[in-house]
This record gives C-alpha cells, structure tokens and sequence, in this order.
C-alpha cells in the first residue's frame, strides 16, 4: 500500500520526456494531428503502391481511353477515378505520383537542410569576411522569386526531375542558413558553449555537438514548412515541362496536358491537382503544428 | 533622411550585381557556345565559327566580357532575341503592360478582399467566422494555382460559359494600342462592348493569380489586428464609449496596416512567378509566358534578359516598399 502510493507519486512528480512533451502539444492541434494521419496515410499507399492496385502507371489500356471516373454513365470499376487520353489507369498513377512527390519533397528539404546547415554554422562560426560574402549571396537568391530562379537553373542543367529537385534545393538554402547562423550567434554566446570551449573542446566538436542541437527546433519546422513549398513549386515546374517529364506519374506533369481534355474529361483535370493540394494542405497543417509545439515562446 | 536613403540604395546595388552575374553565366553554363546556339542543328564550320565569336566579343577574357555585358546593360542592350531577331528589350516592353494590368488587377483583388476577412477575422477571434476565413487562407495559400486556374476555367468557361478561355480581349473588337493597358485602351477605343470584354477576359486570370497573395494578406491583416487590439489605446477608445467599427477603422486598422503594406510589397515577386503559370493556363500574352516561351525555345538571350529584367522590377518595388516603410514609420528609419 505504502509502496504503491509512492510509485504514484513518483509518476506525478517526474517531468516528461521531451517526446511526450512535444506530443502532449502536438495532439493538441487537431488540424496538425489531420495533416499527419494524411501524410502518413500517402506514406503508406506510396509504400505499398503496387499492392494497392492491379495496374501499372504505365500501362495503356487502349479499349479505355478517357473512361469516366466508376461513378459516373461509362464508368468502370476497374479504373476507380477514370483513365487518361491513353488509357492508364489514373487512381494508380495518383498512387505512383505520391511516391514521386514525398520523393522530392525529401530530397529537396534534405539537400536543403543539409547544405543549407552547413553554410549558416560556418557563416555564423567564422564570421568576419566569410559571413559578409555568405549573407550578401544568400540576400541575391531571396531576392529573386523561388520559382524564377529555379527556372533559371532548370534552363542551365536541363529539365527532368532530379535538376528540378536540385534548382528548387538551391532557391530554399537561404532560410536555413539564416537560420543556423541566428541560432548559431545567438547560443554562441551562453554559458554552455564558453565551459565546453573551455574544457577544450575543438572547433567541431563545438559546432557540431555543443551547439547544433540546441538549434534544431526552428530548422525542424522550417524542413516542415520546405516540404509543402517543395512540393508545390516541383509540381509547377512539371506543369510547365521543366520539371519531371513524361510519361514520369508525377503529378504536375499530369496536368500539362490537361488542358487539352478539360472540354470533355474533366477527371483527367481534377485529381491530380486535388492530390497537389491536400498534400501541400496537410505539410502546412502539420509544420503550423510543429511551430506551434516547439516553439518555447508560444507554448507558456 | 537622406542617410537612410543612401544605405536602402547601398543594399541594393550588390544584389543587382549578383543579379548581372548570374545571368551573365546562365548563358555561359549551358552545353554550347552562343554561336552554336545561334547556329542550332545546323552547325557552322570552324573558321566561321572563331569569326563569329571575335564579333561578338566571345573570344575575350572572362571578365573583359562581363565588363562589356555590364556596360551592354546599362546602354539598354540587352542583346537580341534568336527567334524574332529584336531587341530583348524592345520585346519586354511590348508585353509588360498585359503583365502589369495582370498584376495590378490581381493585387487590387487580394487587398479588396484579403485586408476585410483579415479584420472580421480577428474582431470574430474563436468564432466559425475566424476559423472559415484562416482555413480558407491556409487553402488558397496552399494552392497549385496552375490546377487553380484549370479548375475555375472547368467551372466557369467550360461549364457556366461565363468568361472566355484565354487571351485580353474578343476578336471582334480592334482596339488601337495606346498605353498597352487593354482596359484603358478599350475604354478610349470607340467600339461597344470592348470594355466589357476585356474586362470579361480579365476576371478569370486576375482572381488566380490574386489566390496567394490574398491568403497571405489575410492571415498576416489577422494577426496584426489581434495585436493590435490588445493595445491599450484600443482599450481606453473602447472605454470611451466609441462604437466598434469607428475603433477599428480609425484607431486599430492604421496601426496594423504597416506590417501589412510591407507583407503586400513582397507578394510581388509572388505575383511575378505567379505571372509565368497563370500567363500560360490562359494564354495571357505578358512577360511570364514570353520567358516560358523563350526557354522552350532555347532562345537564351530572351531568357538571359527575361531574368534579369524581371529581377530588377522585383528588387525595385522592394527598395520601393523599404524607403516607403522608413517614411510612414519613423523608428525604423532611425534605428538603421
């Protein structure tokens, strides 16, 4: 009895993780908990695709061409949303863009945060000659709207998915450098650093140990918030024919067509964009939510 | 003043350098020399080759050439379109007004509808009405404007038969260029109806391309105000016993419009990105289709000149927006 009481009290008395803490926050969130169970639902239909249907992206069912969605006078419940002027299956090749678009959306925001942290930890370490030189170039590329200067580096690498991904990379690397040289300048000069530089601690150690965890929260939401841009200019530059090309089931690349058809196939116009919006929808949801439960000046 | 001016402009001038050298190496950087690009499939033979690039100046050191671009620039050469063989310069300011007008009317919609649900956002704080107006926002502010486009065009022109599907105005008017503005010209021309059909053909682009800029307007007028009415002078006007609407107008509004003249300066570069995708949905005869053009066509010194001009119309409204945010509020201007 005695024991029981104290192994409560202990429970009550003991602080939370930083997990569970950043969760009891989070899930406070409804529109944030929303964009999550979405993310993570297109996670895993892009996971297992192939599973989820009998089709392939690629395959042209040439009886079937521009077959309404299952619902509609023509339909067929083999192609649950319809088929494209030639014939494949689009709920399959929506399925396939997923994996496409997470897949860019991951490598845009790694490459990103990666070089990005990279660059602000040196700016914001060295300071002096080297950070004027960075800052100055990384004030030029925010000075140009993202989707024109990606153009620009589209135009000098050649279009297709991976140029498109690298040029949109580029656009977004001046958030995280500021970022990481704020966050770099401002705990630089704690307690903390001074006793581990002190006890002599090396150069890296101390940038890379002592101080980049300490800014990880705004990059955290920063990465949240790149996904949907990421995702979204992607999108556009394969609606414009510089981005993923076809036959390539990516889902801005579907529409560049679509014009064509928007007299007589309406669904072919539709789901594509449909799916670009609510994935952007749920990142944005999710990254307010993010901001929302790491950021220590909203959350008290 | 002055000084505040001086190191507005000083900022300035690195970027645009920046700018002319990015440009400068985007036509260098490309699989090619220019002659070969000029030549396309045919090819030149080597002699004519070495030739044509003495002529342009080709065959110098690097930065002879780039001295010689910038000096080229600021003599308004820009070079020479590859397709249509004219200035690119001349080209640009053919067809910027239909940008302009585009912009333009796109802005006036954003402000016009963004700046009110922004404030019954705030004044409603927790109720439907907030919520409606700051999901909608989120939405519009996650929006493919490209599918955007297509979809109100599925609606309204495919559907409804309400607008037409592209271009500034109907075939059947002639309407003699004047200012380039197709409104203005068609309100001077002496044909019925040609106001009214541009104006028809106007409605469409100018609500997508005013799809981003509006939700940003309106989250950003949101939580302006909502600091703002926290105020204690919006307290002590309230106390006084002044309606509602009168403090907000009078009182909150002007306080929380700085930030937002500010945010509505960026949604420029906004707006020209914006122009490239919207321009081509509905076949909108302005700058961003004209650079989309030229990159297909590789037709790189249009492109080279596209960019930098575009970059420079960019970076002016936002030295523009600056020195205007120093003069309506001077704690910024004296803390620089």
């Amino acid at each position: 009895m005695m024991n029981e009481q104290v192994q409560t009290a202990d429970v009550d008395i003991a602080p939370p993780g930083p997990f569970r803490e950043f969760w009891a926050y989070f899930s406070e969130n409804r529109g944030a908990l929303i964009g999550f169970g979405f993310i993570l639902a297109m996670l895993l239909a892009a996971l297992f695709a192939d599973l989820l249907t009998p089709h392939s992206p690629f395959e042209q069912y040439r009886d079937a061409i521009l077959t309404p969605p299952a619902w509609q006078e023509g339909g067929r419940w083999s192609f649950p949303l319809g088929t494209d002027e030639v014939g494949r299956d689009i709920l399959t090749r929506l399925l396939h863009g997923g994996r496409l678009s997470l897949f860019i959306g991951m490598m845009v925001v790694s490459l990103a945060l990666l070089i990005g942290t990279l660059i602000g930890l040196v700016a914001g370490y060295a300071k002096g000659l080297t950070d004027t030189l960075i800052m100055r170039a990384m004030d030029i590329i925010m000075a140009l709207p993202s989707l024109l200067l990606a153009l620009a580096i589209v135009t000098i690498l050649g279009p297709g998915l991976i140029n498109a991904s690298i040029a949109i990379a580029i656009t977004y690397l001046p958030h995280y450098v500021r970022i990481t040289r704020a966050s770099v300048i401002a705990e630089g000069s704690k307690d903390y650093v001074t006793a581990s530089r002190v006890s002599g601690a090396g150069i890296w150690r101390l940038m890379f140990i002592t101080i980049l965890p300490n800014c990880m929260a705004p990059l955290i939401v920063q990465a949240s918030l790149g996904f949907s841009n990421a995702i979204l200019d992607a999108a556009a530059l394969g609606f414009i024919g510089l981005g993923a090309q076809p036959p390539s089931p990516e889902w801005g690349s579907m529409l560049s067509n679509a014009l064509e058809f928007i007299q007589r196939a309406w669904w072919v116009v539709t789901f594509p964009g449909l799916m670009i919006l609510l994935t952007v929808l749920a990142f944005n949801l999710m990254g307010d939510g993010l901001r929302d439960a790491l950021d220590p000046k909203m959350k008290r | 003043m002055f000084s505040f001016f001086l190191k507005r402009i000083g900022v300035v001038i690195p970027t645009f350098i920046g700018v002319t050298l990015l440009t400068f190496s985007l036509i260098r950087l490309i699989p090619g020399d220019p002659v070969e690009l000029m030549a396309g499939e045919r090819g030149v033979d080597p002699a004519r080759h070495a030739q044509l690039l003495a002529e342009m100046g080709l065959d110098k050191p690097l930065l002879v050439q780039y001295w010689n671009y910038l000096t080229g620039i600021f003599q308004g050469d820009l070079g020479t379109s590859l397709v249509t063989r004219e200035p690119v310069l001349r080209e640009f300011f053919t067809l910027f007004p239909a940008t302009l007008e585009l912009g333009a009317c796109a802005i006036v919609i954003a402000v016009l509808v963004g700046l009110p649900a922004g404030i019954i956002a705030a004044v409603r704080r927790g109720k439907v009405t907030d919520y409606t107006v700051m999901g909608l926002s989120l939405t519009g502010y996650s929006m493919p404007i490209f599918w955007w486009g297509l979809l109100l065009i599925l609606l309204f022109s495919v559907g409804l038969g309400w607008t037409p599907v592209s271009g500034r105005i109907s075939a059947l008017f002639w309407v003699d260029e004047v200012t380039g503005f197709m409104l203005i010209d068609a309100f001077l021309s002496d044909e019925k109806g040609a106001l009214l059909s541009a104006l028809h053909h106007l409605v469409l682009p100018s609500i997508v391309l005013a799809t981003i800029p509006l939700a940003v307007i309106a989250r950003m007028t949101r939580s302006a105000m909502l600091e703002v009415l926290r105020e204690d002078y919006v307290q002590v006007a309230r106390a006084k016993g002044l309606a509602m609407p009168l403090v907000i107008c009078v009182h909150a509004l002007r306080n929380a419009l700085i930030p937002v003249i500010t945010v509505i300066g960026l949604q420029v570069g906004v707006l020209m990105a914006g122009a490239i995708l919207t321009e081509t949905i509905f076949s909108w005869p302005g700058i961003g289709k004209w650079l989309l053009d030229s990159i297909h066509r590789r037709d790189y010194p249009s492109v080279q000149g596209g960019i930098l001009l575009v970059s420079c119309v960019v970076i002016l409204v936002n030295l523009t927006v600056d020195i205007f945010y120093g003069v309506v509020n001077p704690r910024i201007r004296h803390n620089r």
